[in-house]
């Protein structure tokens, strides 16, 4: 039995705000766009995911079955925090692997709207009577009381433990990460926003959460985005156009976090991420020195430093002078985020996991326009959520 | 009223912390591998015991990571600063750093900090929630 799996199709919608769209046009319109990319139909499909993060329970799936094609195949509306995509796809790698199915078709998608700050609880007004309750035992939300609950704070805890352990963080390193991502996305047609700033700019717009200004937080938007995965031996029965356009998915990972000391108290994003990366370069067979991009998940620009580290693109500990040698623009030694990023191409979360693989092939069948990464061969995609969860695709071009 | 319904003087914002003179913050640890958790068990998510103690923590420590936290939900008072302290023992723990201005003149990566708490409320009884945060230590 042929166990290689393979990209066939691959679509994304612009990413922004979708005021026009529901949430389900979107998932169509990403859906419709793989399955054309890849030359096939609804009706090849043998198994469907579908991953959103606020919006699975409401069997999105089924609702764009709906729309595209109701062929009673099965669907799994899947959600799993930041990692959501990279779960729907894996899922459909999984049956494939399994043997139940030949070809599938994942989506990711997510309308957002302007949900503003994530994570972040009111306290109540109408106190009240002090009782504990919940896991702890507290009497009031312990938000802004007891720690951050925020995003944007908790990753930048993240960033800032890296830089009490390791020489050479300061608050412009983590700057000139957003710097770069806005650069990359003023040729990414897609990205909601395109627009460059200056490091100054970027140091000096409004502080979010220390050292995280606004221009280093990824916005919340809408958007979708779907692939078409299909067995090697499917494969080599479509016509010599979809084999030579097929990307090859060598590694596919999803890890949670194994126990470590403060782990529940401050969330550990490196541990898994580096157990990820371990684990996708073994069952590859490369290393981070053979790959020609990565998309990797910068939520805020104090993640995006560390996972340089986490995904061993640096030295270790190299986090800094691996930012300051401008080696992850995208004329740089190892392109990192030349799609803009979550930072500046969006961060629909369900479609995220999916919208980076698309990114990704789109380089390694040298199709990706004015981004192009000259001569891109093998590439690299990750996404974390808090939980966590942690996912890491490696795609590689090859003639099937 | 009787002694049972008095409503109590003081109550802690979270049950892990002890309102002793002084206070300190108390962890469940397990038994087996001596992981520690704040908050209620069902097994260790370590080794997998299923027996805990009680386990007073360190109250000084080092300030491992922090930020200053300028937006946040409505209600909630800004800038505030949200730091992981480990505690001498080597505990972490999720805390504001308090009683020192916000900002990284005063908050510094690596320095010395110790428990304190306040008074963060009043319920319509009269009780007093005390809560806890992490001062520079030699305040």
């Amino acid at each position: 039995m042929s166990d290689d799996l393979w990209i066939l199709g691959t679509s994304m919608t612009p990413f922004g705000r979708h005021t026009d769209l529901d949430v389900v046009d979107l998932a169509s319109q990403a859906a419709l766009g793989a399955l054309d990319d890849g030359g096939v139909g609804i009706a090849d499909m043998d198994v469907l995911a579908c991953g959103s993060l606020f919006q699975a329970s409401a069997g999105l799936g089924q609702q764009l079955q709906d729309q595209i094609g109701q062929t009673g195949i099965p669907v799994y509306n899947v959600s799993n925090a930041c990692a959501t995509g990279a779960t729907a796809l894996r899922t459909v790698i999984m049956s494939i692997k399994a043997g139940e199915s030949d070809m599938g078709l994942a989506v990711g998608v997510e309308q957002m709207g302007k949900m503003g700050l994530l994570a972040g609880a009111s306290r109540r007004a109408e106190e009240n009577v002090y009782e504990p309750s919940g896991r702890y035992g507290s009497v009031m939300s312990v938000d802004g009381i007891l720690g951050t609950n925020t995003m944007p704070g908790v990753f930048a805890q993240a960033g800032m433990k890296y830089a009490y352990e390791n020489d050479g963080v300061e608050f412009e390193q983590f700057a000139k990460v957003a710097h770069k991502n806005h650069a990359h996305s003023t040729v990414n047609p897609l990205a909601q926003y395109q627009k460059e700033f200056s490091l100054e700019e970027i140091m000096q717009s409004p502080m979010t959460s220390y050292p995280n200004t606004l221009l280093m937080c990824c916005p919340t938007g809408d958007g979708a985005a779907a692939a078409v995965v299909i067995s090697g031996e499917r494969l080599r029965s479509l016509s010599s156009e979809q084999q030579r356009r097929a990307v090859k998915i060598s590694a596919s990972v999803l890890t949670s976090d194994p126990y470590v000391e403060g782990g529940q108290v401050q969330p550990d994003v490196n541990t898994l991420t580096r157990n990820a990366a371990t684990a996708a370069y073994e069952a590859a067979g490369v290393g981070p020195e053979d790959l020609d991009l990565v998309e990797l998940h910068d939520c805020f620009a104090t993640a995006e430093l560390i996972h340089y580290d986490n995904l061993q693109l640096c030295e270790p500990g190299g986090a800094g002078d691996f930012i300051d040698s401008g080696a992850p623009y995208r004329d740089g030694s190892m392109p990192v985020n030349v799609s803009g990023g979550l930072i500046s191409k969006g961060h629909p979360i369900g479609a995220t996991g999916i919208a980076n693989v698309f990114e990704v092939a789109t380089h390694l069948r040298g199709e990706a326009g004015d981004r192009q990464i000259p001569d891109a061969k093998v590439g690299l995609t990750h996404v974390i959520g808090l939980g966590s969860s942690c996912g890491v695709h490696i795609l590689e071009a090859a003639a099937a | 009223m009787t002694e049972e319904n008095a409503a109590p003087e003081q109550i802690p914002i979270v049950d892990y912390l002890n309102l002793s003179d002084p206070p300190f913050l108390l962890a469940q640890q397990c038994d087996s591998c001596g992981a520690r958790f704040f908050d209620r068990r069902n097994a260790c998510a370590s080794c997998g015991g299923r027996s805990f103690s009680e386990a007073k923590v360190s109250s000084e420590g080092v300030l491992e990571a922090f930020s200053i936290v300028h937006r946040a939900a409505p209600t909630i008072p800004v800038p505030y600063v949200s730091a992981i302290v480990k505690t001498d023992d080597g505990t972490s723990v999720r805390t504001n750093i308090i009683n020192t201005p916000a900002d990284t003149e005063h908050v510094t990566l690596g320095m010395r900090v110790s428990l304190a708490t306040y008074e963060a409320g009043e319920d319509d009884r009269g009780t007093k929630c005390i809560a806890f945060g992490f001062e520079p230590v030699g305040r």
